[in-house]
């Protein structure tokens, strides 16, 4: 398992980064080296290592060295392996939609809002459909937060509501409507077979139905939600993870603050 | 026992004094209502199973017949009784002809109770001879064959086709695993009914049906043979069939089983007086089947901070010990829920860790505690994940756990893999293996960090344990005492399938098998 270890293997490429032929790097620009692990329906033997060898080339491995394998029982191989890419990314060509507010802290946005808004804003948020998880809207709306960033109860300038998880969206919004509310935050972490999409479409659509889509702020995350995605499905602004509630905070905020141009510039 | 901690016994003995109380004022209530899903567990014992055309589940048929006519207060055995003697037919066959619109309950000449009470008898006894026999067949097995060694091993298969879970759970076993649970399918909970037959399609999981089940133990029996260790099965009895699914767990030889009310009225918003009175009847079944209950305490520390909230997971844990003795559980049965689950972050968090889960262990001695792994702050970072869930297996072993569920690396990115598991379980033994002893070897520091965290936890615990009792459990809920979640006792869902018990109700079910009536 150590042959490589001290590879003296010629390395013949271009070791200048070009970001028009973006590569992995291992130790040494444009090595192209990924490490990898995944199972194979076969038994353990020298067939199944050709077998994984031959299925990281067709991946577009070159050199594929399996370092470590196990039979996770009968019938089911497991194989640890690395390689070198081949192939390579043109980095400038790249355009990915994304938020584009500013990012501030909460005292940042609990001043703006009262400069610039002058008045609470109300946010209502569920973990909505079957999925029970509410870590997603917790971390976001709960006073503790997550990672030392407060959720949008400790915020001066919010009311928020976090509804909690399995909220049918017929329900979410017959609250949104009752409590008058500015933002919706809609929750989806765990899903499978594409649920959360069936589900986020749905609620766009109840919205429009009732004439409620443009008078809200309307917002989604959770680890499989990206802004292009987002967007695509109807919703203003999506979040992904490693986004805390400052972020959605100040998205609020400056958006708020947007439409209430534009209404008084009509 | 010497405390490792410096542990006041005399507070942990008045703590349980109060927790006494509090789990009595709720059993005055639960013992006065029944619920639709009590009943429905009451058909299942009578012999009733199978669906209609339309694939409602029979014992559905019987109780909704009753709700619909404002007579399930009387409960379903009476009317099954009574329907017994004056058609001659068994339970079953009397659900066949209401699904069929044949007969009408209600419109039957009534019997005296005592003559129901004996028609149904031999029905009730053959319900409890199935039981006691799966019962005999763990109990062999283990006599036999032999176990796994404490803590064990438990994984979580979640495939959602209960064939493929069969594969993933047969290889675990191989790998060392002792428990296998089947995760149910997402929202499972909150059906007001069981699903029926084999199910290959659900969301994150596996519908919890009978033939699943089934399906399953006999896997785990194969396997188990093969690799000369009782493997056990989990399931969840927590929802609104929280009864019924303990019995269809009881029928088929299921080991280990979640139940907790507390769990359901929090997290899934389930109507606190449904649940509560559902629990009781599951649990006294989880008791007389040999079951380990798993409680859902864990979950607490993934709302509110493990740090902060420790003292709420105690107070749970001795409130949930006097609500399943009052339902005959023995302590040996009781396996009370805890997490790891601290902010890695934190400064000295593995001595905090270590210390609240020894004192989880000398609290309660004879309980094979149920320690849940790192789930809030794994982050996607497997390599990360994979050295979190080695210090939770380090602290397993040091205190002694019961059940430890072991963590994956790919915690918050999908359902385990095959690989994930193996992974999991390599770590798991590793350590098991090499710090096998620790805990008799290593003792902490008086009045240091570790003997100081677990007194003012439990200090802290018996503080909220005295609010609670003045309080009384229901509205100490509505407070939102535990994990900062508040819950209205007339909110949720569910309430509208709990009645009063009527003047003919008869469950007779309670006293044979808190009693352990030998058949």
């Amino acid at each position: 398992m150590s042959s490589g270890l001290y590879s003296t293997e010629k390395q013949d490429f271009d070791k200048n980064l070009d970001l028009k032929k973006v590569k992995p790097y291992g130790d040494t620009m444009n090595d192209g080296k990924v490490q990898i692990s995944f199972t194979l329906p076969v038994s353990c033997n020298d067939e199944a290592i050709e077998a994984a060898k031959i299925l990281m080339r067709k991946m577009g491995l070159d050199n594929p060295q399996i370092v470590y394998y196990y039979q996770l029982t009968d019938g089911f191989t497991f194989f640890n392996g690395y390689g070198s890419c081949r192939h390579e990314v043109d980095f400038t060509g790249i355009h990915v939609p994304k938020v584009e507010s500013a990012v501030w802290d909460m005292h940042e946005v609990d001043d703006f809002i009262k400069t610039h808004i002058g008045r609470k804003l109300r946010v209502i948020g569920a973990s909505t459909g079957t999925d029970a998880h509410t870590v997603g809207i917790d971390a976001i709306m709960n006073m503790k937060g997550y990672a030392g960033h407060y959720g949008l109860e400790r915020y001066e300038m919010f009311e928020a509501m976090n509804m909690g998880s399995q909220v049918l969206n017929e329900d979410f919004i017959a609250k949104a409507i009752e409590w008058n509310a500015d933002a919706l935050l809609v929750s989806q972490t765990v899903t499978q077979k594409d649920v959360h999409i069936q589900n986020l479409t749905e609620l766009v659509e109840m919205l429009e139905a009732e004439g409620l889509r443009q008078k809200v702020l309307l917002i989604c995350g959770g680890p499989r939600i990206s802004h292009e995605l987002a967007k695509e499905l109807g919703y203003d602004a999506g979040f992904t993870m490693n986004s805390y509630a400052n972020h959605v905070a100040s998205y609020i905020a400056q958006e708020m603050h947007n439409k209430m141009n534009d209404y008084s510039g009509m | 026992m010497e405390s490792k901690l410096g542990l006041d016994f005399d507070k942990v003995a008045s703590a349980r004094a109060i927790s006494a109380k509090i789990a009595k004022d709720v059993q005055t209530f639960v013992e006065g209502y029944t619920t639709i899903a009590v009943e429905r567990t009451l058909c299942r014992l009578s012999g009733i199973d199978g669906v209609d055309k339309n694939d409602v589940p029979l014992p559905n048929v019987v109780t909704d017949f009753l709700k619909e006519h404002g007579v399930l207060d009387q409960g379903a055995l009476y009317y099954l009784g009574n329907a017994m003697i004056v058609t001659g037919k068994s339970p079953l066959e009397i659900a066949e002809q209401l699904a069929k619109g044949e007969i009408d309950l209600t419109r039957l000449a009534f019997h005296p109770d005592e003559e129901i009470h004996s028609v149904v008898q031999p029905y009730l006894v053959n319900a409890i001879q199935k039981i006691q026999a799966n019962r005999k067949r763990r109990e062999h097995y283990i006599s036999t064959m032999g176990e796994g060694s404490k803590p064990y091993i438990y994984v979580i298969v979640a495939t959602g086709n209960i064939y493929e879970d069969v594969v993933q759970a047969q290889a675990a076993a191989r790998q060392g695993a002792d428990i296998i649970a089947v995760i149910r399918t997402t929202g499972q909970s909150l059906l007001d009914y069981v699903p029926y037959g084999a199910t290959t399609e659900g969301f994150g999981g596996t519908y919890a049906t009978q033939e699943n089940f089934r399906i399953m133990r006999t896997a785990l029996n194969e396997v188990g043979e093969e690799v000369g260790r009782y493997i056990r099965l989990c399931n969840y009895c927590s929802g609104l069939c929280m009864p019924e699914i303990a019995v269809m767990g009881a029928l088929e030889g299921l080991d280990v089983m979640l139940n907790d009310a507390l769990y359901g009225i929090l997290f899934r918003d389930i109507n606190m007086q449904r649940t509560l009175v559902d629990q009781y009847f599951s649990r006294v079944i989880n008791g007389f089947a040999g079951v380990i209950i798993n409680t859902g305490e864990d979950n607490y520390l993934t709302t509110a901070d493990a740090f902060e909230e420790a003292h709420t997971v105690l107070a749970s844990q001795l409130i949930n010990e006097q609500l399943a003795l009052i339902a005959g559980i023995p302590e040996e049965q009781m396996g009370l829920g805890h997490a790891f689950e601290m902010d890695p972050s934190l400064k000295n968090g593995f001595l905090l860790e270590l210390s609240q889960a020894q004192m989880a262990r000398e609290i309660f001695p004879n309980a094979p505690l149920k320690y849940m792994p790192p789930t809030k702050f794994m982050t996607g970072n497997i390599f990360k994940g994979q050295i979190q869930n080695a210090l939770f297996n380090e602290i397993a072993i040091w205190t002694g756990q019961g059940i430890q569920l072991l963590g994956m690396i790919t915690e918050a990115v999908h359902t385990p893999f095959m690989a994930d598991r193996y992974l999991a379980i390599e770590n798991a033994k590793y350590i098991f293996n090499n710090m096998q002893d620790i805990g008799n070897e290593v003792e902490f520091k008086k009045d240091g960090l570790i003997q100081k965290r677990a007194q003012q936890v439990l200090d802290y615990a018996m503080i909220l344990l005295g609010d609670i009792e003045t309080e009384g459990l229901f509205n100490a809920l509505e407070k939102g005492i535990f994990a900062n979640v508040k819950r209205s006792k007339t909110g949720g869902k569910g309430l509208s399938g709990v009645m009063k018990k009527g003047t003919h109700y008869f469950n007779p079910f309670i006293s044979m098998m808190i009693n352990k009536n030998e058949l």
